[in-house]
């Protein structure tokens, strides 16, 4: 993926850049919101991770409405300082399409980014159907079916391996759960994601040979065939 | 004496300078009123009583003068002179003077024995001395002219005036300064009783300011206006010491539940720089460092959280909302945790519950308290979440009258709580001494209570046999709903932030200036 960051801190800037070419994409790292604005609009980028507040005249809000307002619909990640519900609500009403709070683990940061990535392919299709290795959920009878064989799954249940399912091979966070599943954004003290978590595993993983849903340590958890 | 001179000196050029005492001010000028008005009222007392003599001396002589230019205008010079003997006569107070004069100054009448030199004009009162049957005395004379160039000179002898004059000043004087004796000594009874007021209240303050906080103004016990300023001054101290209470707890806590995580993740990252001897090592120590600094941001952020809540900012995003899907949805949410350490979650909500609030708040004050409750519980326990609605309370804030109010109940079987900690349960980091050793930074009551004080309702408490109860007592806010909906939707812009506020304002007043 191409990927442009606009940061103006040296530290978070080379840190995300470098554990985004890790992860395998091309980065394009900026330090001011001109250059980044200059870049957003003159090159094709398949996401940009903005800050918030940003030297050089040009915040990352007013960047983000400006590229918007020329029809640019580059999914945009804004990463800020700045937690208060309504500073995402901002954020999000600009035309970001996901908001993380600094500090922020790195591990979250790819996750998001591989999740906002993945739906701007899949957006355009409505599905019926979402099939993983020998799972099977169908979205219209709300059943799953596992090597033919059904399985039984309250409907938060059914929403949270809906939530995964839909995220299958990436890496999908507690907070993104918390966010996609429950609409919650907050955080709780307990491992309550955990628990929900453990208990569709028992229902979908326990009965069979070979685990669909993995621990990704430090992350979250991950739907993948083997 | 010298210091008081100089401290003249000082005030002369500074023109005027009123002692520092407010008591003692207040006391002079008291007295300084008092001797002056007292000063004016006698000076009235004196010309009015000297002037009346004057004027009734005056009127006399004019009245004898009249009668006497009668006679003339009658009878001419005889009868003049006859009518000016009889006159003498009849003076029974010795006090008439006449004198009549002919063209070249020969007296014709009267009992003087020559006209006064300085006696030459007709229109003016003279006071002068006479020398009358041997007797040299002050008298008021007034001169007229008769036809034919004689001329008639009538006064009276005004030594009694005089020795009134006197004896009235004397005694006026004295009563002066009688008053002002007495002005002086209430001056001084007002400044020691005021003195006396003031002084308890200026001791304490300045003992309090000493930093003895322990100090309360006494009260006397009647009511009067000072005791309800004592009263309003010892309840400002309670205020104060309570508020000083609760900062140092905040900033011990802070340095106690922050510095531990930093000092954790400080030690385990220089113990990795100095001892790690392979990399997994080195990884692991960070990753338990990482873990450490995060507990410092979840602090970090709930105390903004609870700071920004409760400085109310927060209902902007206030809407209408049924509760019996959010409570169900955070029961959902806990009800495997609650499975998980085998304790029973049971929710006991009606359908439906309609409500006026923060929903994203509502949820984290209700997730709070199961939280709580779960964590608190032992296994085998029933953790019940409980909601009604029911007539408002007293001492609800935001209430519209005749609106109901909502309770949410959240109880536990836990450990409980004790009568004192359960006082101080919401304090922000408080956690009673049983709690001392389970997770958590002791933010979350005090979160919950933000939540409901910004709600506008109330927390309650109460100690169960076993377990503790949290009950949220929520006003249902009728009226606010229809122009509420309206306001619901669209996010106030937040507040400029104390450290990036010009860029926040930068944006929200003109997105597109510079790009074009």
């Amino acid at each position: 993926m191409h990927i442009l960051v606009v940061e103006d801190d040296p530290t978070v800037r080379n840190f995300v850049a470098k554990g985004l070419r890790e992860a395998g994409h091309l980065v394009e790292p900026v330090d001011n919101g001109k250059d980044g604005l200059f870049l957003a609009v003159s090159e094709n980028f398949d996401l940009i991770i903005l800050d918030r507040m940003l030297p050089g005249g040009i915040d990352g809000l007013r960047l983000l409405e400006t590229i918007r307002a020329q029809n640019n619909s580059t999914p945009v990640l804004l990463l800020s300082a700045l937690a208060d519900v309504d500073d995402r609500v901002q954020g999000l009403k600009a035309g970001g399409d996901d908001y993380l709070t600094k500090p922020f683990a790195f591990s979250e940061l790819l996750a998001r980014v591989e999740a906002l990535s993945r739906r701007g392919r899949s957006d355009n299709v409505p599905q019926t159907r979402l099939v993983v290795a020998d799972l099977e959920v169908d979205l219209l009878s709300r059943t799953v079916r596992r090597g033919g064989q059904r399985i039984d799954l309250q409907p938060r249940e059914f929403r949270l391996l809906e939530y995964l399912m839909r995220h299958a091979g990436q890496v999908v966070t507690r907070t993104m759960l918390l966010e996609g599943v429950w609409d919650y954004h907050f955080d709780p003290q307990t491992n309550v994601i955990d628990v929900h978590v453990s208990r569709l595993r028992q229902k979908v993983d326990k009965p069979f040979d070979t685990p669909l849903i993995h621990t990704i340590r430090n992350a979250g958890y991950m739907l993948r065939a083997e | 004496m010298q210091p008081e001179g100089e401290d003249r000196g000082r005030g002369g050029r500074r023109r005027f300078r009123l002692p520092r005492s407010a008591s003692l001010r207040f006391s002079l000028g008291y007295g300084v009123l008092f001797a002056l008005s007292s000063i004016l009222f006698m000076s009235f007392i004196w010309w009015g009583t000297i002037g009346f003599l004057e004027r009734q001396v005056e009127t006399a002589i004019n009245a004898d003068a009249r009668a006497l230019s009668q006679r003339w205008a009658e009878g001419g010079l005889p009868t003049l002179a006859l009518t000016i003997d009889d006159r003498l006569e009849q003076n029974l107070d010795d006090d008439a003077i006449y004198l009549m004069v002919g063209p070249t100054g020969n007296r014709l009448a009267g009992n003087l024995s020559e006209w006064p030199a300085q006696v030459v004009r007709t229109d003016q009162w003279y006071s002068l001395k006479v020398t009358r049957a041997g007797m040299r005395d002050t008298a008021e004379v007034r001169a007229f002219a008769l036809p034919g160039g004689f001329r008639l000179l009538v006064g009276r002898d005004v030594r009694a005036r005089a020795v009134l004059r006197r004896l009235l000043t004397d005694s006026l004087l004295w009563a002066w300064m009688m008053v002002t004796l007495l002005a002086i000594s209430g001056a001084v009874l007002v400044h020691g009783m005021f003195r006396r007021m003031i002084k308890s209240i200026a001791q304490t303050s300045s003992a309090i300011a000493r930093g003895d906080l322990s100090r309360r103004m006494p009260l006397v016990g009647n009511g009067d206006e000072l005791d309800q300023v004592a009263e309003a001054i010892n309840e400002m101290l309670d205020r104060i010491v309570r508020l000083m209470d609760g900062v140092r707890q905040v900033s011990n806590a802070i340095a106690h539940d922050l510095r531990t995580p930093i000092t954790r993740a400080r030690t385990q990252l220089e113990d990795a720089a100095l001892h790690a001897g392979s990399a997994a090592e080195l990884r692991l120590a960070i990753e338990r460092a990482v873990g450490n600094l995060d507990n410092v941001t979840a602090v970090f952020e709930a105390l903004l959280r609870i700071a920004q809540i409760e400085a109310g900012s927060r209902r902007s995003a206030f809407a209408p909302f049924d509760l019996v899907p959010l409570l169900t949805d955070i029961g959902d949410l806990y009800e495997a945790v609650a499975e998980e350490k085998q304790i029973r979650l049971a929710l006991r909500l009606p359908s439906c519950l309609p409500f006026y609030g923060d929903k994203a708040l509502m949820q984290q004050a209700v997730a709070n308290l199961l939280d709580n409750a779960i964590k608190f519980s032992p296994a085998g326990g029933t953790v019940t979440l409980a909601a009604a609605t029911g007539p408002a309370l007293p001492g609800l804030t935001m209430l519209a009258p005749g609106a109901s109010a909502v309770s949410i109940a959240v109880t536990d079987e836990g450990i409980g709580m004790d009568e004192a900690d359960l006082a101080r349960a919401s304090e922000r980091f408080f956690r009673a001494e049983a709690a001392r050793h389970t997770p958590g930074a002791g933010l979350g009551l005090s979160l919950v209570q933000a939540i409901v004080q910004l709600h506008g309702g109330v927390l309650r408490l109460r100690a169960q046999q076993p377990g503790l109860s949290v009950r949220m007592i929520l006003p249902v806010a009728r009226q606010a709903q229809p122009q509420a909906r309206a306001a619901a939707p669209i996010p106030i812009p937040p507040a400029p932030r104390a450290q990036h506020p010009a860029v926040v304002t930068e944006t929200s007043q003109s997105p597109h200036e510079r790009d074009r």
